[in-house]
């Protein structure tokens, strides 16, 4: 009797008798469910393949490095980083920058990532030392610091650009002569990755250069979790408490992940604003952690895992139905708005459900361990 | 050596203790153990206490946690000294709070650069108080939340579009001032409390990431009733597109309905000072409710259930009841609070603007003092003057030596600041 009841907690806690069989169908159900839907959403909205690919393979590699960002954080064990907003802050300032000066070409886009890592570093410093202080509350936290960066840094160039801060340029000024203009033209460094290798491809278009920087990224990933760095930061996403009895120590390796999260995500946003050409100066930042985190949990990653393949499948998914569900809205119910809403819908909802599902395995686990000591 | 003012540091120090869910401290399983034995009978005896006890003398709002709590006070007086000593002098500073200190020092600069600059301080102050009033009720609403043990409700847009869908129903049917106002309370409470509930069911379920969840759960209900509101079965036409004849606008203007009927209603003069009784009335009034309910054996239970849930189960609380209960209360006071705030802004905001309701009133408790696992009505009261004054004086007062509207980049910041600095205090981590 004890056995079965024991054989049904184990069951109950998820370890299941063929657990790798398991463990595919709970990962894979996530974008295969998504798959479903994206070529639902197409076949109705009626649209054109190459149209479609040109867009999915832009955001492709427009988006990678944001997304990648979060990989790291997810391994130490810290959750979901809403905090990225922070290294797209530090992207931004850093083109604004390059934009002032004038500095046109590939060559301002690499001073860009050059004058963006400091200030991501620090960001990330300090960042890293906030999550350590709310142990257990990295994701809400790292969501609120973001909105609190978000205020810091439209102090800066709402307010002090032009007072304080000796900045002199009309086209980037407000009128007024205090606070940068809403949407600043990036006419110097516009598309200068892009620009590099840019082939069409049976009428596709194939920023191969921003692609390799991407590559280039998940090979640099890969490799940092494979060094003796990464291993602490594998060990510390386990178990903190462990890690730091076998001597890790834990609280400057979760400061580490922090700053390689933000650094990375300053120059994605670097990549993303070359592709798109125009800054919004208060708003491209904003919804940069939700589609990059709601992109990364279509692809089949959970708060505690997140691979790079989890990336790429998520962002390829994901922004399928970004682009295609408001046609479908389109053409179901003649309303183009409840296709947006969907979308923002489904980056919410995904999230939502991610968190619910994290919360809830966790609770399941703890309690298989009580039944474990109970016995 | 004051013992009240070392039992308060003491029972501080105990509460935060007790968050840390299994015992890694040892002394939290001893402090479990000594509450539970000597008040082995549960809440019950509490609630006795309270009402015959000496702490009733006290009227103050921590009453019947500072009865619940008695015996381990004691017992940590007797058996940590030197914490008491250190008590005395940290007192006066941690009994305000250094963020609370911080920001009455700025809203007292505020008022002097206005007089100063010759403004007129009884407009201020009257337009302070309408904003009070008009926030208060959404910041009442986290304090069920809090005292349940769930934490800060970051799920308050699901009480906001209850409200919504009440302010709406009452709307069609063009019922206008009081009888406007109350139907639309009327419809939006039941529909809160079958909402609360189901909300409170999901958050039990991810105990340990209730705001997270909560925040997000929010989001996602906004979002799909963006979908709502464009397809919703609305007929009057003061209320849809007048192109296409199908969808609710984005903003629905209130003056024929039942817009300003409190903020109208009994209003009086002091000094210049114009206040609304109709509406400060209406919030205060909420406020005793609240606080007589946590008088009542179930609020006494809850406080119990959110304090201490091994003590409150050991007592024959029913913990996941108690936390159903506060949830629904919360979301009922939600949607309660934004037709205050839409009755008292004359407007009805739709689509996304509940979005970002809850971290207002988040950042207000806490401003007031609140702590992720403590809450009282003073709390709210303290909070939502401080951060509502300020935020009402600042753009007019700053105007007049910044260009641009700095208030809502100063609520950013203070507000978010806040909630950082609550969720960073809270339990510390090594």
């Amino acid at each position: 009797m004890a056995e079965v009841s024991r054989a049904r907690r184990t069951v109950a806690a998820g370890r299941s008798v063929f657990p790798g069989v398991r463990r595919q169908l709970a990962a894979n159900s996530v974008p295969v469910l998504f798959l479903a839907l994206s070529l639902t959403m197409v076949v109705i909205a009626g649209l054109d393949v190459t149209f479609l690919l040109n867009e999915v393979v832009t955001r492709l590699a427009r988006n990678s490095l944001l997304v990648l960002s979060l990989l790291i954080p997810v391994t130490a064990g810290m959750g979901l980083n809403f905090g990225i907003v922070i290294g797209a802050m530090a992207g931004q300032a850093a083109i604004i920058t390059v934009t002032y000066w004038g500095v046109p070409g590939i060559g301002g886009f690499l001073l860009a990532c050059l004058l963006s890592t400091p200030l991501a570093i620090l960001a990330g410093w300090f960042a890293g030392h906030v999550l350590n202080m709310a142990k257990g509350r990295e994701m809400i936290t790292s969501m609120i610091l973001g909105f609190f960066a978000n205020g810091i840094y439209q102090l800066v160039f709402l307010f002090l650009v032009g007072s304080l801060i000796p900045i002199k340029s009309p086209s980037l000024l407000l009128p007024s002569g205090v606070g940068l203009r809403n949407t600043v033209d990036l006419i110097a460094t516009a598309q200068s990755l892009d620009m590099i290798v840019w082939p069409f491809v049976g009428g596709v278009r194939i920023p191969v250069a921003t692609l390799a920087v991407g590559a280039l990224t998940c090979l640099a990933i890969t490799f940092i979790l494979k060094t003796k760095l990464g291993q602490d930061m594998r060990a510390v996403g386990q178990d903190m408490h462990i890690a730091e009895i076998m001597g890790i120590k834990v609280n400057r390796t979760r400061i580490i992940a922090m700053i390689l999260s933000t650094v990375i995500a300053a120059w994605g946003q670097l990549v993303f604003l070359q592709n798109i050409g125009t800054l919004n100066t208060y708003n491209s930042h904003e919804q940069v952690g939700m589609f990059s985190i709601a992109a990364l949990l279509v692809g089949g990653a959970t708060t505690q895992r997140a691979t790079i393949w989890h990336a790429i499948v998520g962002i390829i998914l994901f922004h399928t139905l970004f682009v295609v569900s408001p046609l479908a809205g389109q053409k179901l119910l003649g309303v183009p708005q409840v296709g947006e809403y969907f979308r923002v819908f489904v980056a919410y909802g995904i999230i939502g459900v991610a968190l619910a599902l994290h919360a809830w395995r966790g609770r399941a686990a703890q309690r298989a361990a009580q039944a474990a000591l109970a016995d | 050596m004051n013992p009240a003012r070392a039992s308060a540091i003491i029972r501080r120090r105990c509460a935060s203790s007790r968050e840390t869910p299994c015992g890694r401290n040892p002394s939290l399983f001893g402090n479990c153990w000594v509450t539970g034995v000597t008040l082995g009978d549960g809440a019950p005896s509490g609630a006795r206490l309270t009402r015959s006890g000496p702490s009733c003398k006290r009227p103050d709002f921590d009453t019947p946690r500072a009865s619940t709590a008695s015996p381990s006070q004691k017992w940590g007086a007797f058996l940590h000294p030197h914490l008491a000593m250190r008590a005395h002098f940290r007192q006066p500073v941690q009994q305000i709070g250094v963020p609370r200190l911080i920001i009455a020092a700025f809203l007292v600069a505020l008022f002097v650069v206005a007089y100063v600059t010759k403004m007129s301080v009884s407009q201020l102050v009257s337009d302070s108080l309408i904003r009070v009033g008009m926030n208060g009720v959404l910041v009442l609403a986290m304090v069920p939340t809090i005292s349940c043990g769930v934490g800060l409700n970051f799920g308050l847009p699901l009480g906001i579009i209850c409200g919504l869908v009440g302010s709406l129903i009452s709307m069609e049917m063009n019922l206008r001032g009081f009888a406007g106002f109350f139907a639309a309370i009327g419809c939006a409470v039941p529909l809160a409390v079958l909402v609360g509930y189901a909300y409170a069911r999901l958050l039990e379920s991810v105990r340990g990431q209730e705001m997270m969840v909560g925040t997000y759960a929010g989001f996602s209900v906004v979002a799909l009733m963006c979908i709502f509101w464009l397809m919703a079965p609305f007929k009057n036409p003061a209320l849809i597109w007048a192109i296409g004849g199908k969808g609710l606008r984005y903003t629905l203007t209130l003056s024929n309905h039942f817009g300003k009927v409190l903020n109208n209603f009994l209003v009086f003069r002091v000094f210049g000072v114009s206040i609304s009784g109709g509406l400060l009335g209406f919030f205060l009034l909420l406020c005793l409710l609240v606080h007589l309910f946590f008088r009542t054996k179930l609020g006494i239970a809850m406080l119990a259930a959110g304090t201490n849930p091994l003590f409150a189960r050991s007592a024959g609380i029913d913990v996941r009841r108690m936390k159903a209960a506060g949830v629904t209360i919360s979301t009922v006071l939600g949607a309660i609070g934004i037709i205050v705030y839409a009755q008292s802004y004359g407007f009805l905001q739709l689509y996304l603007a509940p979005l970002m309701m809850a971290f207002p009133a988040v950042a207000s408790i806490l401003i007031g003092g609140a702590r992720l696992q403590r809450a009282t009505i003073s709390n709210v009261i303290v909070g939502t003057v401080l951060f509502q004054t300020l935020l009402t004086i600042a753009l007019p007062v700053t105007s007049r030596v910044i260009q641009g509207d700095i208030s809502e980049v100063a609520r950013l910041i203070i507000s978010n600041g806040m909630i950082l600095y609550a969720l960073t205090r809270a339990t510390g981590g090594k």
